[in-house]
């Protein structure tokens, strides 16, 4: 494959430090081809915001655990579309599967759960991708 | 009873060497209370465990780790528990306590009472033990960066409801080397938080004699990906680094050793998890006697909590996580531990629902009344496959502890703080997850009902637990009225003593960090004065 290889920051968004699911995410997603940009713990959209700016980043995965995510979730993607960016937002983490509908309600273009493989690591974060206008 | 092994080879069945008649199998055989060679359970090296007895005695504290919501919600669901025939608390705490910032702060959205119990202030924590006596029932207190906080407040509460604190019992987990290497809730640098260890060891040896000040914690440490000899390795470096800091402080070993508690994962791994726990009890004597000059039989013999393998629980058939429990909670038992937290099947969904908690501590009754494990002491001791699994945890833990000690110039202490400094414990736990995920994902591991065997998966009848958004508007009325209510001079005054104390090293922190939450200074506040003095630590972002 010749294209430029996508781009992702990946950041853990509020006070959660449960960091494994998302550190595995980025090497999935280095294995597959994709260049990551690792913000790690605590940050805020702001942080992430600043990242994605920078890096011209084409996807942002954040990670959350605690129950967080219909919360942080959309604060995310708003945050991103105040900022005038179209980034697409995948969500890793323990996301209840009644809660999908809301936060695709919510903008955000992919949900990662428990047991993911790497190739619906990679598919996910490739589909959330190809959703920007 | 020692040596009549004469009897115990055609069977333990001697009516004489065993008179205790309640301990017959279901075919009504009786069974001895142990069997083999020494040494024996209760004797050094301890191996096969810290009482000779062990089980018969008494059995492990079937202590279930609850909270979530207000703190009366989480009150209701302790109530429960005891009902249920609990024995004994454990308290989670959501982040914003966790990271010490109260409900009212800007990182605190969206996360107050979702994966644990709210708590801001004293008046809190009141309404969190209200109606449990506790001067019977043994607590514990799962918190690390504001451990020292939180216990004040425990103290406060008991005091202000009659108790005093010599009659307090319970466990803090306070193990804040662990949460660098792998659960990430820390919020000052790792040399001022572990003063502050060392001053809650210190307050708790002089005034509280029946509390566990530190929990030193592998389940962490595997859960973020380590291996079992990992966990083992790192949380006893841990251990030995704590007794290096107390001793350093001032402290003598058997003046708090004794009251040290550990706290391990158990996986699904079967022999190798036994293994693990009996290696661990093993290196622990060893080193808490030949290295640290230890005296005192008890400061040599490790007791542990063990709770089963959250990571291994699917969010795939969850109901097949009642098996992965049962076994792991097996393995706790034959490994020989003191108490036991068994995972709630849901736990890969959502926050555990009150019908799976329930399940979950009737797994552990089942294993304690139906099973017969309970009736002789370490059951597989003897095993060659079981003893070897014991060698071999024990030989790979020595070697990192060699490592650590090369890093530190023959400290653990300073072993530790240089692996934590380097990145080095969260680069060995992150490459063995990733190993393991590399596994999964090429079929090399099965994961029953995720990558086989993964027909009948029925999402519709699962019943969540949800916590709304109310909570967090509940909570943030309830300090609000806190901060109303209270004498703003006399917290101003306890903190600026906070601070004071802070700033000089020598000086034990505990007794002003129960006069400011005794004036109902918030958890927030009091570790705002404690970040000004110490400084706040921020993980290299190291994929």
């Amino acid at each position: 494959m010749n294209e430029t290889p996508l781009r992702v920051v990946l950041a853990k968004l509020g006070l959660d430090g449960h960091d494994r699911g998302l550190k595995v995410v980025a090497r999935m997603l280095r294995d597959g081809g994709m260049e990551v940009v690792y913000l790690g713990l605590r940050q805020t959209t702001d942080t992430i915001i600043d990242a994605v700016e920078q890096e011209d980043a084409d996807v942002v995965g954040i990670s959350m655990l605690n129950a967080g995510h219909l919360t942080l979730g959309p604060r995310m993607v708003e945050a991103l579309a105040d900022a005038g960016l179209d980034v697409p937002v995948v969500i890793g983490g323990i996301v209840p599967d009644e809660d999908r509908p809301a936060m695709a309600a919510a903008g955000v273009a992919g949900v990662l759960g428990p047991g993911a493989s790497a190739d619906e690591v990679v598919a996910c974060v490739r589909a959330a991708a190809d959703t920007r206008s | 009873m020692v040596g009549k092994n004469t009897d115990r080879a055609r069977g333990g069945t001697s009516e004489a060497s065993s008179p205790d008649d309640r301990y017959r199998t279901l075919s009504g055989i009786l069974v001895d209370r142990v069997y083999g060679d020494g040494p024996l359970p209760g004797e050094f090296p301890y191996t096969r465990g810290v009482h000779a007895d062990m089980y018969r005695s008494r059995l492990w504290t079937m202590r279930m780790f609850a909270g979530f919501g207000t703190a009366t919600d989480t009150n209701a669901r302790f109530r429960e528990l005891l009902a249920a025939g609990g024995t004994g608390l454990s308290t989670a705490f959501d982040m914003p306590t966790l990271m010490g910032r109260d409900s009212d702060h800007d990182w605190a959205l969206g996360e107050v009472g979702r994966a644990g119990v709210a708590v801001d202030t004293v008046e809190d924590m009141v309404d969190l033990y209200a109606g449990i006596d506790l001067g019977t029932v043994s607590t514990s207190m799962t918190i690390n960066g504001p451990a020292s906080i939180l216990l004040a407040m425990y103290v406060v509460v008991a005091e202000e409801g009659g108790v005093i604190r010599g009659d307090l019992s319970g466990t803090l987990q306070n193990d804040i080397l662990k949460e660098y290497q792998a659960q990430k809730e820390y919020v000052f640098p790792p040399r001022p938080s572990v003063r502050l260890v060392t001053d809650v060891m210190a307050f708790t040896a002089a005034e509280m004699p029946r509390w566990n000040p530190v929990s030193i914690s592998g389940y962490h440490i595997r859960e973020a990906g380590s291996t079992a000899a990992q966990e083992l390795a790192f949380t006893l470096a841990n251990g030995f680094a704590y007794v290096e800091a107390a001793v350093a402080a001032g402290m003598d070993v058997d003046d708090f050793a004794p009251r040290l508690s550990f706290f391990f994962n158990s996986h699904n791994d079967f022999f190798e998890e036994v293994g693990k726990f009996r290696a661990a009890r093993r290196l622990w004597a060893r080193w808490m006697r030949d290295r640290y000059g230890a005296n005192d039989e008890r400061s040599l013999k490790l007791r542990f909590h063990t709770q089963t393998a959250g990571v291994s629980l699917t969010a795939h058939q969850p109901e097949v996580n009642i098996a992965r429990v049962a076994i792991q909670a097996l393995a706790g038992v034959l490994g020989g531990t003191q108490s036991l937290h068994t995972d709630s099947y849901d736990e890969a969904l959502a926050l555990p629902s009150e019908d799976a908690v329930r399940v979950a501590l009737r797994t552990q009754q089942v294993i304690a009344h139906e099973t017969g494990v309970v009736n002789t002491a370490d059951p597989l001791g003897g095993s060659a496959y079981v003893e070897w699994m014991t060698d071999e945890m024990e030989r790979r833990a020595e070697e990192v502890f060699a490592h650590l000690e090369g890093l530190g110039d023959g400290s653990l202490l300073e072993g530790v703080y240089a692996g934590i400094d380097s990145g080095w414990f969260v680069g060995e736990i992150a490459d063995a997850a990733y190993r393991y995920e590399r596994e999964v994902n090429a079929g090399e591991r099965i994961v029953v009902g995720v990558n086989a065997f993964t027909e009948g998966d029925d999402p519709e009848r699962r019943r969540l637990l949800r916590i709304g958004q109310d909570t967090e508007d509940l909570q943030r009325k309830r300090l609000a009225t806190v901060r109303q209510d209270r004498d703003d001079a006399a917290v101003a005054a306890t903190l600026a003593r906070v601070a004071t104390d802070a700033a000089q090293p020598t000086v034990n922190l505990m007794p002003a960090l129960v006069d400011a939450v005794r004036a109902r200074a918030t958890v927030g506040e009091v570790v705002d004065t404690l970040e000004a003095e110490f400084g706040t630590y921020v993980e290299r972002a190291v994929v």
